[in-house]
């Protein structure tokens, strides 16, 4: 990796904009960053909350939440319940947390929040190349989110809000919503996909045209590739999705007959176009943590990335393969069974360029002096709990498995693990480690372990029982279940409450920092952080490198 | 091509059998209920079927020792790192950053060991697909939220299926929301062909023990198939979200001897195999063996009342002469 031979080039010019001017016509990546990721923050405590009523739900067997009478429905804004106390309000909210998570809090956290802030900084670049599109795609996003929430208050025809999963498998997001809930919720897919979109331009346009002297391609920073990769993965991807939710909507307004067999469609044809993107979706999710992953753990071992090319083209290998294995989310549609057998093996290889990610992190702690800050732990938590969502996604590849295990919490778990473990340990360890840059301010390193250590035990207590309800076929998305089913729920409900904990920890390391307002350092990291934002002060000046940095090759 | 499985088969059960049996031995399972989840228990449901009884053993003699050993594996070189190379037990850090054999290696075994995992993998999903000659044909029509099912070859029209009623359940001792009030019955032995479809949304009909699931999709016609060995009750799901009472449309199947299944064939007015016609075929008999309109739940044929259940309390649809 290059070696940062950026010099002082702290030269504000002063003049930084009005409260209005600065927050609502931002131009400056640094500030929009900031924006994505308080955004991402207040959407992961809503989707955060609302994993917390389905936890509550399934505690025990009956309805308990979801029913007249019980406590959510005493929560009520204008004198009608807040969430519709009904199996439907409980399907609206498993849809709204998963749109939530995916589309409102992962990737406005690691794309639009870190990516906005360290990728022009990392390569050495003044700003993003279209700052003012860079700030329609973070108000397009606050556009989608009113209209996600609109969706959860309007009439979606069983009851209010949509209720169909975030797939949005038609019929049922066609005929079997014909209220105007599901019509927002395109709509708020659309606005979120355009943002995206926009961004995903931003990004590659900066990554390609504005390095700074020297900053070749072979010398980016590991989070610099990361994103690149998963900017393409949004450009090429979402426009299919876009083309999908498309033909949804002109399917329920505009009697055309895409997706419905009545009218000679096919709904499966909506599943192949969703998984095109949806799978590749997925590796946006993660990708971006992979690149913080490699930063942490080479800053807190004191060691360069091992194997800097193989960890870059790794990243592209499982971007490329991440096109051509979508189908493997739908083994039991009746596809064919060379298509079946093909999607089997093209998914297994996604293991390898993984596995490679795994060994390299490994390898980079391997003769390091190690120093256990709290970004390490989050990132030494995210490699292992990354691993074991890894295997059993090897499970779920093999179709002869999946069929005794497709749509259970099996599933659940793989992708809870992978994600939830995963992309959002790969976010608080980003988050910890960027603190000091982005706030200026410290945060306190008891808390930071202590927010870790209850976040690790609480989400392994719920996801890890999962594997046992869906090994048992428990199936996805019930808001009841057999009695057979009970421990492990309980359980599971258990590490939720301990998770919740750890949340408030979370809130109060926000809040200790705020209140105390410890001064900063410029590299609070010492040796190990060699990247381009170590050299800037924290948080850095309100524009940067208005003299280019030149990098130098460093001794490989 | 098939012996030269069983022989690799075998050689690699032999191999893995001291990993397997550490993890579950049969006598982990034998505490396990047949056909329906137990409270408490870490393992796949067991298994009645041929299918899923390979389905069972590659996943507990296959995939999961290898996938412990490999979480075990990266565990214990976190864990190494952690003592041998923190900052006070290696204060200067090494500088290195290349090891071109070892990221051979760790390329070329991953791949290995994915080629042992597509042996097995790709030798069950075939299985799946090669269904002998069936037996007899079921089939299952899923509605909003209940199931349709008939049999043709017994001339058995179309006859709705829901949810068991709690206090109903718990008069018969039978697990409510897996219990049904008009079970499918099949044959222990035979060949049973399950063609699925859909009639308003996507549903999946599912049967754990089975290891079978297919998606009930409108418009199309999936199959599926089982052959049960072991007589007993077996509880499904539907298992591809539906709407509201998606967790409310359980799926139960009798696997009954010969003469049984002929009984009840008998008492559903259907034809049994070999025997004289029934003089009164079911008024729907002649709905019974052409598909039905898939996206019209209108097309239920006239023998039974399907009386689609209300959203929040699903009643039963009892066909005369259940039970």
């Amino acid at each position: 990796m290059a070696h940062a031979a950026a010099h002082d080039t702290h030269d504000d010019h002063g003049h930084t904009p009005g409260f209005f001017t600065r927050w609502f016509l931002s131009t400056n990546h640094k500030d929009i960053g900031t924006l994505y990721i308080l955004f991402a923050i207040m959407a992961g405590l809503v989707g955060g909350a609302l994993s917390g009523l389905i936890r509550a739900e399934l505690m025990e067997p009956g309805i308990q939440i979801f029913r007249e009478g019980s406590w959510l429905a005493q929560i009520k804004i204008a004198g009608s319940p807040l969430i519709e106390p009904s199996k439907q309000g409980y399907n609206v909210v498993v849809t709204a947390h998963a749109l939530i998570m995916i589309f409102f809090m992962v990737m406005p956290a690691m794309i639009g929040g870190f990516g906005n802030w360290f990728v022009p900084i990392m390569i050495g670049a003044p700003d993003m190349a279209f700052p003012r599109m860079n700030n329609i795609s973070f108000w397009l996003l606050v556009a989608a989110w009113v209209l996600l929430v609109t969706s959860m208050f309007v009439d979606g025809g069983p009851g209010k809000g949509f209720g169909g999963g975030w797939t949005l498998y038609p019929p049922l997001s066609t005929s079997g919503h014909p209220g105007p809930a599901m019509d927002c919720a395109i709509l708020s897919v659309h606005l979120a996909g355009a943002s995206s979109i926009l961004g995903a331009i931003n990004f590659i346009t900066t990554i390609f045209n504005m390095r700074a002297p020297g900053m070749t391609l072979h010398r980016m920073p590991l989070f610099v590739w990361s994103v690149l990769v998963t900017v393409f993965l949004l450009l090429l991807s979402l426009p299919v999705l876009a083309g999908a939710i498309t033909m949804l909507l002109t399917d329920r307004n505009f009697h055309t007959h895409f997706f419905d067999a009545a009218g000679g469609g096919d709904p499966v044809m909506y599943q192949h176009l969703f998984w095109f993107f949806g799978h590749p979706e997925v590796y946006i999710l993660i990708l971006p943590g992979f690149g913080i992953i490699s930063h942490i753990v080479s800053t807190f071992s004191k060691k360069p990335v091992f194997g800097y090319l193989a960890m870059a083209y790794a990243m592209v290998a499982i971007g490329f393969i991440g096109f051509v294995v979508w189908a493997h989310h739908m083994y039991t549609v009746g596809m064919s069974i060379q298509l079946r057998a093909y999607f089997v093996a093209a998914t297994m290889v996604i293991a390898v360029p993984t596995g490679v990610k795994v060994f390299s992190w490994i390898a980079t702690m391997w003769g390091g002096s190690i120093d256990f800050k709290v970004p390490m732990l989050w990132a030494i938590g995210f490699i292992f709990l990354f691993t074991v969502g890894g295997v059993t996604g090897v499970v779920l590849a093999n179709a002869g498995i999946d069929y005794s295990l497709h749509d259970t919490y099996y599933v659940v778990a793989h992708f809870h693990y992978v994600l939830s473990l995963g992309a959002v340990f790969a976010i608080f360890a980003g988050f910890y480690y960027w603190f000091e840059k982005m706030w200026g301010v410290k945060y306190r390193e008891w808390l930071g372990a202590l927010h870790f250590w209850v976040t690790f035990i609480g989400v392994n207590l719920i996801f890890f029982p999962q594997h046992f309800l869906g090994l048992q076929g428990m199936p996805r998305r019930y808001i009841d279940y057999p009695e057979g089913f009970a421990t492990w729920n309980k359980v599971s409900t258990i590490g939720y409450e301990i998770t919740a904990v750890g949340v408030l920890i979370f809130l109060l390391v926000l809040i200790d920092a705020m209140v105390f307002r410890r001064k900063a350092e410029a590299n609070p990291w010492g040796e190990g952080a060699t990247t381009l934002e170590w050299t800037l002060s924290s948080p850095p000046p309100f524009h940067q490198f208005s003299e280019l940095p030149v990098i130098k090759p460093d001794v490989h | 091509m098939t012996s030269s499985f069983h022989g690799l088969r075998t050689r690699a059960a032999g191999a893995l059998a001291g990993a397997g049996a550490a993890f579950w031995g049969a006598t982990a399972w034998a505490q396990d209920k047949f056909g329906q989840p137990t409270d408490g228990a870490i393992d796949l449901q067991p298994g009645v079927t041929p299918l899923r009884e390979q389905a069972i053993w590659f996943h507990n003699i296959i995939l999961l020792p290898i996938i412990t050993a490999i979480v075990l594996f990266v565990l214990g070189l976190l864990v190494w790192v952690m003592i041998r190379y923190n900052k006070r037990a290696n204060p200067t850090p090494a500088k290195w950053s290349h090891n071109t054999p070892i990221e051979i290696v760790w390329t070329v075994v991953p791949v290995m060991i994915l080629m042992v995992i597509a042996v097995f993998s790709f030798r069950l999903l075939f299985a799946y697909n090669d269904m002998p000659k069936p037996d007899l044909t079921i089939k299952a029509t899923g509605y909003q939220w209940y199931w349709g099912y008939e049999y043709p070859d017994q001339k058995i029209g179309e006859f709705i299926s829901n949810v068991l009623p709690e206090d109903e359940a718990k008069a018969r001792n039978v697990p409510y929301k897996l219990a049904v009030t008009e079970p499918l019955y099949a044959p222990v032995g035979k060949v049973v062909r399950v063609q699925v479809t859909g009639a308003d949304v996507i549903h999946a009909f599912a049967v754990p023990s089975f290891g079978i699931i297919t998606d009930a999709i409108p418009g199309r016609l999936n199959e599926t198939w089982f052959k049960a060995d072991r007589i007993g009750v077996y509880y499904g799901n539907c298992r591809e979200l539906c709407g509201v009472d998606h967790a409310f449309m359980p799926i139960e199947v009798h696997v009954v001897s010969q003469a049984d299944f002929d009984a009840w064939v008998a008492k559903k007015g259907g034809e049994v195999a070999g025997a004289a016609p029934a003089p009164e075929a079911a008024p729907a008999a002649d709905a019974a063996g052409e598909p039905a309109a898939a996206t019209a739940p209108a097309a239920t044929p006239v023998s039974t009342t399907p009386a689609a259940p209300a959203a929040a309390t699903p009643a039963p649809a009892a066909a005369p002469g259940a039970h």
